[in-house]
């Protein structure tokens, strides 16, 4: 059994809305995921490639339930997530997180450090020692994890480099042990060497906490060298999955072609 | 403490009206907490003798027509502007902030029936009109003017608290506390609202001034606090028979009123230059 299996998901945002409520007739309509199929297992890296605007990030977001399907469903181990309620939903959150494209925006500008990283542990007083002195142990713990050091604690993130900030969010997302991780584009806002630095630290941390990635970018050179499997995506379907060899050196697709094509031949 | 003394001369250099606005906030609320000890004269003390003396050396600013010490009753006038005054702005704040947060954020059918029928109602009756007929309702007295004037001061705040959050609910750590499993009030009170809070604190040092502006029309107009309680309104009310053989009647509360007013308007300006980078840039600060 896949860890996720979410079943014809689609997405559909109508635009031109009026005041009262009343949808508009033949109203703008736009499928940003449309009727996907896609199951991920257990300790493998799924690739979803695409370019901007192609419905990777909306699809991230429906498999966590962070935003609402149109129609469809996930399951994660076989729970139906769409049918959880609040609390249940949220209890249900431990296992799945997610890591933001943009360190400068995920970050809550008016928290520290130390209260960003606590805040799942303090949201779900879980790990049985739910003292301040039992979180302040798990949030030193995941600074080493991430490679940062004790001393930014009591710091705001503005003082850091996006690279630093996106360890911040790295460490944030593993506190609570998750089993699958969604990372939504998480170098492409960075400079390649410290993207490079992140993309490595995901590696590690998938061998050492036994994670499940569903890694979005639309760069086929990191996709390619991080992904058990990739799925490639173009205008909200998903056009052509395989393992990453498959994908890259016989595709079968021509938008997959085309993509490949697009790429300059970089050594990552 | 040092440091604050060298902003604070720093910002008296740059916008001398903020700092203006400061002392004379200051200075009331002094007045405000110690009138029985600032006051030189009981203002509620009659003497029929001294009727409206103009000022002199023993009542500065003259006596009203009752013989009470003008300057006294100016002094614990200040206890019912500021009191009124904060109660009103903290009240409507408060109701802002939670209406406001539930329509920005839950959006929907809540923010439509919240935004479009129940603001937009009490945004058509003119707010003064509303607290005179809610007061005439339930009579004067200090609570029934706070609760009158907060029934549509409120709108202004829920206004503005539903715009901010409704931008601040799509930022991407609000939906990152989210995927960690944060409830919906966590995310509100710990997340959206202190991110948001800078333009409301502007509004309310500003809705400050209007409000003591509302609690003198409102006592003027003799549905404010009973006398002999001195309140600034009341004051020119009761000045107003004499407004040309005893001029400084009305002259002085008129002219804290005034002051107040500008005070806080000044401060609710400075607040709101110095919270914006692009401005603060151009202040120098």
């Amino acid at each position: 059994m896949a860890l996720i299996e979410a079943r014809k998901l689609t997405k559909i945002y109508s635009q031109g809305e009026s005041v009262f409520g009343a949808k508009p007739r033949g109203g703008n309509e736009v499928r940003a995921v449309d009727d996907v199929s896609l199951d991920i297992h257990a300790g493998e890296t799924l690739g979803l490639v695409g370019e901007s605007g192609s419905g990777k990030s909306t699809l991230g977001r429906l498999i966590l339930r962070l935003i609402e399907p149109t129609s469809g469903s996930v399951r994660f181990e076989g729970r139906d997530l769409l049918a959880a309620r609040g609390g249940e939903m949220r209890r249900l959150r431990r296992d799945m997180q997610i890591i933001f494209q943009d360190p400068f925006a995920s970050l809550d500008p008016r928290f520290r450090v130390e209260e960003i990283i606590a805040e799942p542990l303090v949201i779900h007083g879980s790990h049985g020692d739910q003292s301040a002195s039992g979180i302040r142990l798990r949030v030193r713990e995941l600074l080493g994890a991430v490679g940062l050091d004790e001393s930014i604690l009591r710091r705001f993130p503005h003082e850091f480099s996006g690279g630093q900030r996106q360890r911040i969010g790295i460490a944030r997302a593993l506190a609570l042990h998750p089993k699958f991780i969604v990372a939504d584009e998480p170098v492409s806002a960075l400079d390649v060497s410290v993207g490079a630095q992140i993309v490595n630290l995901l590696a590690q941390l998938q061998r050492d906490f036994g994670l499940t990635y569903l890694f979005i970018s639309h760069s086929m050179p990191v996709v390619r060298y991080l992904s058990t499997r990739i799925a490639v995506m173009h205008r909200g379907k998903i056009v052509e999955v395989g393992t990453a060899e498959q994908i890259t050196e016989r595709p079968a697709h021509a938008y997959t072609r085309s993509l490949l094509e697009a790429t300059p031949q970089l050594a990552l | 403490m040092s440091t604050t003394a060298i902003s604070f001369r720093r910002t008296a250099r740059h916008n001398p009206l903020a700092a203006t606005g400061v002392v004379l906030v200051i200075l009331f609320i002094i007045f405000a907490l110690f009138a029985p000890w600032i006051a030189p004269q009981d203002p509620a003390g009659i003497n029929l003798s001294a009727r409206l003396n103009t000022p002199s050396h023993a009542h500065w600013f003259g006596t009203d027509e009752l013989g009470r010490d003008i300057l006294s009753r100016i002094i614990y006038g200040a206890r019912i502007s500021m009191l009124v005054g904060s109660s009103i702005v903290i009240t409507s704040l408060a109701l802002g902030l939670i209406i406001g947060s539930i329509a920005g954020y839950y959006g929907g059918g809540i923010d439509r029936f919240v935004n479009v029928i129940l603001m937009n109602a009490f945004l058509s009756f003119p707010g003064i009109l509303l607290a005179i007929a809610f007061v005439a309702f339930r009579g004067p007295g200090i609570f029934n003017l706070v609760l009158a004037l907060s029934l549509g001061g409120w709108v202004g705040y829920a206004r503005l608290v539903r715009g901010q959050v409704l931008a601040a609910r799509e930022r991407e750590f609000v939906e990152a506390a989210r995927a960690l499993g944060a409830n919906d009030l966590r995310i509100i009170v710990r997340h959206i609202l202190p991110n948001i809070i800078q333009p409301v604190i502007v509004q309310a040092a500003i809705g400050m001034a209007g409000a003591i502006l509302a609690e003198a029309t409102m006592s003027f107009l003799g549905l404010g606090v009973p006398p002999p309680t001195a309140s600034w309104g009341t004051m020119l009310n009761d000045g107003r028979a004499h407004l040309f053989d005893a001029p400084h009647l009305v002259l002085f509360p008129a002219l804290a009123v005034m002051l107040a007013v500008l005070s806080f308007n000044f401060i609710g300006d400075a607040l709101r230059d110095y919270l914006d980078p692009r401005s603060r840039i151009e202040a120098g600060l």
